[in-house]
């Protein structure tokens, strides 16, 4: 909330946008004709706070800010930009870290928060029909009654909407066991930049063609706008055990990921939290963790009685033998779910300490968890910067968090240097740029790190076949050189839109 | 494991080797078994066939992956695998790792072992242009740029012929059981089981395939007999050869009435959707907005049509 606030700061002081010219933009005034005039925000306020997402970069330039309902809205205000030679990009609570809702090239920002109806659900076919503005957590909360859930649980699941997700392939804690959203999205009604309305995938098992499907979804905002989607929907488990192990060192907790999944037990969730973070935690909301561990692994595995209660017992025996200090089986319910508030809220806990954090994300095999975990601290005291870690270890999944405060002079220039040499260090031990956060404008600039400029162009090819006009989300994923657009060009207004 | 930066250019001889067998000119296609040689149509003739390398490159346990060659059968691939107590999602039916790629069908126990499209990590496959490129990447998670090893599975080598790939692998669960019940229900079957790997009917028995810890097992076991006179059984029946996909609803009522594909004998694969019969599917109708973009695509990937002529991903065997 406090980034929010600060939000709202900065619209005052950079953006003093003439109505009257906005007014007078006949792009403008078919947006109004295709929904109404409350749904299609002009105002400098509305227009600076659709801006910026939940990452650490500065704001785009927006146009209009749209508020549809229906798909045929969506596809009316798609076909107006077509029309007008307009960009468009998709927004859904926009709770994104990697920049991907900025808009750039001053768009029509699709705002699909209000189409967050849940139209069915279809135990015969195993799916939900959802809008793309439902809210993650609520799909879950609207499924227990009947003993289901929504598999993919990121840690910003209070907010964050299942369009959003679809658009990241967006992870969380229990995607170890159950896969990220890809495994979890059957089939999308999508909005094609050319205003067309397709269906894709389908609810039978192997829907014909190719998989546009599992092509759109990642393809952050770029390929399209989805209005539907078909999510599989997951049982309940009946039995759930829950452990927390202390570790007197990162490598401890790490090396026991590895040993866990060398053992052949893929647990429902594998988190590691370090010191800094637990204490953090502890003094935000008491979740029972203790203080005074290096690290702390949460480990959890879900299913029948008996085989969780093997799994619980291996599980605690490799901890052991990796030098656990302590492992303690929660209780209750209650235990259970307050060790899940602590982790999921851990970033709520670092705003008590800095006024600004940068989360990275990176993916490295298990088995060097501890090799770059060790490079990150090395990295920040170089910096002089403070660096935390709270990650999905059992996918190896890491996201280094480095507090900071804004206002100090040239901090932000070491932020990104530090960042980088995280990136870096990822690279260099096998791993990628981005477990669930996405390429954004954040890491463009590292792709040709990961990719040779032959892979970076197929990826363009397939952007292309989607969107050749290149109109929807510009500026994103694919570096400058490689893709539909320049990046300078879009962070400029054209003359002929805005003054 | 490689330390140098994931997924750069490669200079493996072997890849190399097969980028040049593919060349940049003249129509090509990669054989595998053949044992789904006329899926998606006939090879226009005059087409180059070749084959795509084979073998196992690095099987990692514990980081729960397989680096593997395109030509290797899956027979082999899973050889191995077992003895580190893994498997992948990829059907074995006497084909290649390539082939089942390409082809994307599922195995009828995907329930149990996840589906073919999200087993693939990293692919290199060989362009149209000759140029070996790669997409996805090692680790089991990963969203970095599009998702090409998504397009790849089921496009039966029209966008890129196969080299090598990396697939998630999976514990071989402790235990795995088949049992079988005539008169029993699969819907039954699966309010009642928490995770069954398959459930299959052919409108008269039911057959369950139960995976997981030994204990749990008979608990599952158990829960079956209060539905049915379910009794242990060596496997799945022998399947027809052709093969439906139709949704998981319209199974269960292919169960109850039989008819509706229009064939007397099937075997089908509840809450999947998938039908073995001894009729062909009949054509299926493609999304008019979904064959433009299929059509760019294979444009934009293969614009002298030189991939797997006369083959189109979607048709049926
Ligand atoms: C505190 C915090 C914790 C987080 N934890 C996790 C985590 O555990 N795991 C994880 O994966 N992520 C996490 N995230 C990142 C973020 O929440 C996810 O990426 C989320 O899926 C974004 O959803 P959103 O609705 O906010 O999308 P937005 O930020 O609004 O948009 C994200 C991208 O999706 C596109 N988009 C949005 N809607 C559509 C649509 N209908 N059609 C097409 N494109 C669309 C946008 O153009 C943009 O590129 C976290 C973020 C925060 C702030
Ligand atoms: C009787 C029978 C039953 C079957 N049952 C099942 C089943 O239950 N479940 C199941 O999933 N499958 C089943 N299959 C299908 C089959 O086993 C798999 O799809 C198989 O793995 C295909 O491999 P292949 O090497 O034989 O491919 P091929 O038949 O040689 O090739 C199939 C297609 O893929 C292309 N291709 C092959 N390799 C490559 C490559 N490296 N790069 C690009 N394109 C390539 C070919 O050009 C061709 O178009 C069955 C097959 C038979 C004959």
């Amino acid at each position: 909330m406090y980034r929010y606030a600060k939000l709202k700061n900065r619209v005052t002081r950079t953006l003093g946008i003439d109505a009257a010219e906005v007014e007078s933009d006949p792009f403008v005034a078919e947006l109004v004709d295709a929904l109404s005039p409350d749904r299609v925000k002009q105002d400098g306020a509305h227009r600076a706070l659709l801006s910026h997402d939940a990452s650490v970069f500065d704001g785009g330039n927006s146009g209009p800010v749209v508020f549809p309902e229906t798909t045929e809205e969506v596809a009316a205000v798609t076909r107006a930009a077509a029309t007008h030679g307009r960009n468009v990009v998709p927004r859904g609570a926009g709770t994104g870290l990697a920049g991907g809702a900025i808009p750039l090239g001053v768009p029509v920002v699709v705002a699909v928060t209000r189409m967050n109806e849940i139209h069915e659900i279809d135990t015969d076919n195993g799916i939900a029909w959802v809008g793309p503005g439902v809210v993650n957590l609520d799909l879950t909360k609207h499924l227990a009654p009947i003993g289901y859930h929504f598999a993919p649980d990121p840690s910003s699941q209070q907010v964050c909407t299942i369009g959003g997700n679809v658009a990241n392939n967006s992870g969380g804690p229990h995607c170890l066991a159950y896969g990220v959203t890809n495994a979890h999205i059957v089939a999308m009604e999508v909005v094609l930049p050319s205003g067309d309305v397709v269906m894709l995938g389908g609810l039978d098992a192997e829907p014909a063609g190719y998989d546009l499907r599992g092509a759109f979804v990642g393809s952050e905002g770029t390929l399209g706008i989805t209005t539907k989607i078909a999510v599989r929907i997951t049982k309940n488990r009946p039995e759930v055990r829950t452990l927390l192990l202390s570790f007197e060192s990162v490598t401890d907790a790490a090396n026991t990921v590895s040993g866990i999944i060398a053992a052949g037990i893929v647990p429902a969730a594998l988190e590691v939290m370090d010191q800094r973070i637990t204490v953090a935690v502890e003094n935000y909301v008491n979740a029972g963790y203790p203080r005074d561990a290096a690290a702390v692994l949460l480990a959890e595995v879900d299913g029948l009685a008996d085989g969780v209660d093997l799994d619980a017992d291996r599980i605690a025996e490799i901890g052991r033998a990796n030098g656990a200090t302590a492992v303690k089986l929660a209780g209750s319910d209650t235990e259970r779910a307050l060790l899940w508030k602590g982790r999921k809220t851990a970033f709520g806990a670092i705003a008590q300490l800095a006024p600004d954090y940068y989360l990275h994300d990176t993916v490295v095999p298990r088995s060097k968890l501890a090799e770059v975990l060790t490079k990150t601290y090395e990295i920040a005291d170089r910096y002089d910067l403070t660096i935390m870690n709270v990650f999905h270890a059992g996918d190896g999944n890491l996201h280094p968090l480095i507090l900071f405060d804004a206002r100090d002079e040239g901090v932000l220039e070491k932020v990104h240097a530090a960042g980088g040499e995280i990136i870096t260090a990822s690279l260099d031990a096998g791993g990628v740029l981005s477990g669930e956060h996405g390429i954004g404008v954040e890491k463009q600039k590292f792709m040709d790190r990961m990719f040779s400029s032959d892979d970076l162009d197929h990826q363009n090819r397939l952007r292309q076949a989607f969107d050749p006009g290149c109109r929807t989300n510009p500026g994103k994923v694919i570096p400058t050189g490689h893709s539909c657009a320049d990046i300078q060009s879009l962070r400029s207004v054209p003359k002929e839109v805005w003054a | 494991m490689s330390t140098a930066p994931a997924a750069l250019a490669t200079n493996d001889p072997v890849l190399l080797g097969f980028a040049e067998e593919v060349g940049t000119d003249g129509p090509v296609a990669v054989a595998g078994r053949r044992t789904r040689w006329t899926t998606g149509g006939t090879l226009a003739p005059d087409t180059r066939v070749i084959a795509a390398p084979s073998g196992i490159v690095e099987h990692l346990p514990d980081e729960m992956t397989v680096t593997v060659r395109a030509g290797t059968t899956v027979a082999d691939l899973h050889a191995e695998l077992a003895a580190a107590g893994q498997r992948t999602a990829l059907p074995d039916r006497g084909g290649t790792v390539g082939g089942a790629l390409a082809v994307g069908e599922n195995d009828l126990r995907a329930l149990g072992r996840e589906r073919v499209r999200t087993a693939l990590l990293q692919v290199r496959y060989v362009s149209a242009e000759g140029r070996i490129v790669t997409s996805g990447g090692p680790t089991v998670k990963n969203v970095s740029g599009f998702d090409l090893p998504r397009l790849m599975v089921g496009s039966l080598g029209t966008l890129g012929l196969l080299g090598e790939v990396i697939l998630r692998t999976n514990p071989i669960p402790p235990v795995s059981r088949w049992y079988a019940a005539a008169g029993a229900h699969p819907r039954a079957v699966l309010e009642t089981l928490l995770a069954p790997s398959a459930v299959l009917t052919n409108g008269e028995t039911v057959w369950v395939e139960l995976e997981g810890h030994a204990p749990d097992v008979d608990a599952e076991a158990a829960r079956l007999a209060s539905i049915g006179s379910f009794a242990e059984v060596a496997g799945p029946p022998e399947l027809p050869v052709h093969r439906w996909s139709l949704t998981p609803a319209e199974v269960l009522s292919l169960h109850d009435t039989g008819h509706v594909i229009g064939a007397s004998d099937f075997v089908a694969v509840a809450g999947l959707g998938l039908v073995f019969s001894h009729e062909p599917q009949p054509p299926r109708s493609v999304d008019p907005g979904v064959a433009i973009i299929a059509e760019r695509l294979k444009q934009n990937f293969d614009p002298t049509g030189r991939l797997n002529p006369g083959r189109m991903a979607g048709g049926t065997a």
